[in-house]
């Protein structure tokens, strides 16, 4: 039993690798999805029937009601979440991991004696927090991302509170391991403790910096995960867990590479909210004004336009009028791409999704790199709900806090709409100085609205 | 200091196994297109949801009479397998635009 129990196991594990190798390409990553959640059934059911012999009933039917009540809930989430909710999911499902690796660490925490190894001691705790802040921090981003909270909430010194609480957590679980005190009491303090770190982590971190911290959140859920496997020297949950940890690490510094900067500088810098009174008073010249027909004349003559698919679009669910746009205009003879910036929207690779999710074809989505040379033989680029990503100020400002982060050169375009709701500045928080350039016309309004406007006017030419 | 090299000579195996899934988790994802970021991350996070072997191995540990650890590793084990079920439902639903494409 034991034997067949670490095979089924190893198995799993194996389906990880092979499952996480096979998701990085587009033509297996279906594939690769289905093999590690087969794998992950594997574990599951291994768990429950081989792992303990003489369980009572209770205990499995107990089992088998969470399974079901947890896996109708993940099952029903999942299915009718709008993709444009994608990476506010993402983070509340990371979110129950987190805190289901936190709940684990609470039991533990009840069977420490003075006499326990103090390796298993400080296993037990490093889960209960890090489980607990990755739960926290992750509603947290949830919250952001779905505009329950708005605002970037900033205590003042907030870095000064945050490292000393951090700080006072570590030493606090660092005497608890040497003391092998093992008080329940304690277990629920520590829960408390890692939670408010987890809201005082997130809470005052920009929401254009959301990607990487949730990606950040995702690897640590991993590391949570590993650490319960030391616990139990389980090889599956310590294999997968570190598997999702190191990936989660690599995933988060390639969004940080993106955008030009350090992971230091998100976790403690301030982007956002910081620099808004100063990029006010800023007089940037004046702004111009378009309408939907003047819009679709421009396009209607153009040859080259590309588009530049920002959160505004996910926001307004505008995906689908966008392809129509695009599908009209290339029946009209006008050669249409889509420029995609690495970090638009609030996930690597949000944009793409999204236009997949309306069919748009996939070889007409062309990255930064390849498509920032050709802005210069544009006659026309189509700006929706995009704004950072665009701002030159990031080439030509170095006070700007997004100062050398590579954006998309829109500005060497011959002419550039740009269609935003209103002239609130980005989720950076800072002015743009595109919408003041000669060669910039604004086209305000709901980008569902203002898109099926220019489809209707283009399609009456 | 001594601590940790206790630990690292009592769990070699742990240890080894540690540092050697850290570079496949790193090599795996190396050099992966910007277009599969938020499925993997999706999936990544549904593999975060193997906490949930230990909410189960918490339960079958526990004692029918020990109500709180039960409770605990019920809502464990509960959220675990949301986490699962959820993030691999929805890294599907995501992929299955992707194959859409002609």
């Amino acid at each position: 039993m034991d034997i067949l129990l670490s095979i089924i196991y190893l198995v799993a594990t194996v389906t990880f690798i092979v499952g996480l190798k096979l998701l990085g390409h587009p033509e297996t990553a279906k594939k690769g999805n289905s093999t590690a959640a087969l794998g992950m059934g594997l574990a599951i059911l291994g768990a429950i029937f081989l792992s303990k012999e003489n369980v009572p009933n209770i205990i499995y039917i107990l089992i088998a009601l969470a399974l079901l009540i947890g896996g109708v809930i993940g099952w029903l989430i999942a299915i009718k979440v709008e993709m444009t909710k994608m990476p506010e999911l993402v983070s509340l499902f990371n979110g129950f991991g987190g805190a289901s690796a936190a709940l684990i660490g609470l039991v533990e925490f009840g069977n420490i004696t003075t006499s326990s190894e103090a390796t298993i001691v400080a296993t037990i705790i490093s889960g209960v927090v890090i489980g607990a802040i990755t739960f926290s921090g992750s509603l947290v981003a949830w919250g952001k991302l779905n505009g329950t909270l708005k605002s970037v909430v900033k205590l003042p010194q907030y870095n000064i509170i945050n490292n000393l609480f951090i700080i006072g957590i570590i030493a606090f679980s660092a005497y608890l391991v040497i003391a092998g005190i093992g008080n329940p009491v304690i277990a629920y303090a520590l829960l408390a403790l890692g939670l408010v770190y987890g809201v005082l982590f997130v809470l005052p971190i920009g929401g254009a910096d959301m990607p990487v911290v949730i990606s950040l959140l995702n690897s640590l859920t991993g590391i949570a995960a590993a650490i319960t496997g030391v616990l139990y020297d389980n090889k599956v949950m310590l294999v997968g867990g570190i598997l999702v940890g190191s990936a989660g690490i690599i995933l988060t510094v390639a969004m940080c590479k993106a955008m030009n900067r350090t992971l230091g500088s998100v976790i403690f810098g301030n982007f956002g909210g910081a620099v808004v009174a100063e990029g006010v008073n800023k007089t940037l010249g004046t702004i111009t004004n378009t309408t939907p027909s003047d819009s679709a004349i421009m396009m209607n003559y153009a040859t080259n336009v590309i588009i530049v698919p920002g959160y505004g679009l996910a926001v307004a669910q505008a995906q689908h009028v966008i392809h129509e746009l695009e599908e009209l205009l290339t029946k009209k003879g006008v050669n249409v791409k889509y420029a995609i910036h690495p970090v638009a929207g609030r996930m690597p690779g949000h944009m793409n999704v999204l236009l997949a999710e309306s069919n748009v074809d996939y070889s007409l989505l062309v990255e930064m790199d390849d498509i920032n040379p050709q802005f210069n033989n544009a006659d026309v680029v189509l700006v929706v709900g995009a704004n950072d990503v665009v701002n030159p100020a990031a080439h030509n400002d170095p006070a700007s806090p997004i100062f050398g982060m590579p954006i998309l050169d829109v500005e060497n375009a011959k002419h550039i709409i740009v269609n935003k709701r209103s002239m609130n500045a980005g989720y950076a928080g800072i002015e743009n100085e595109l919408f003041y350039n000669s060669k910039t016309t604004m086209l305000f309004g709901d980008a569902k609205a203002a898109l099926t406007e220019l489809v209707s006017e283009l399609k009456g030419m | 200091m001594n601590e940790l090299i206790e630990f690292i000579s009592e769990n070699l195996q742990i240890t080894y196994i540690l540092i050697l899934a850290t570079f496949v988790g790193i090599e795996v994802i190396k050099s992966i297109p910007a277009v599969l970021h938020t499925p993997l991350m999706s999936g990544a996070n549904a593999l975060s949801g193997v906490v949930i072997v230990g909410a189960i191995l918490v339960m079958l540990n526990a004692d029918p009479e020990d109500y709180i650890s039960l409770a605990l590793g019920f809502i464990a084990v509960v959220l675990g397998i949301i986490n699962v079920v959820g993030g691999f439902a929805v890294t599907n639903r995501m992929l299955q635009m992707f194959k859409k494409k002609k």
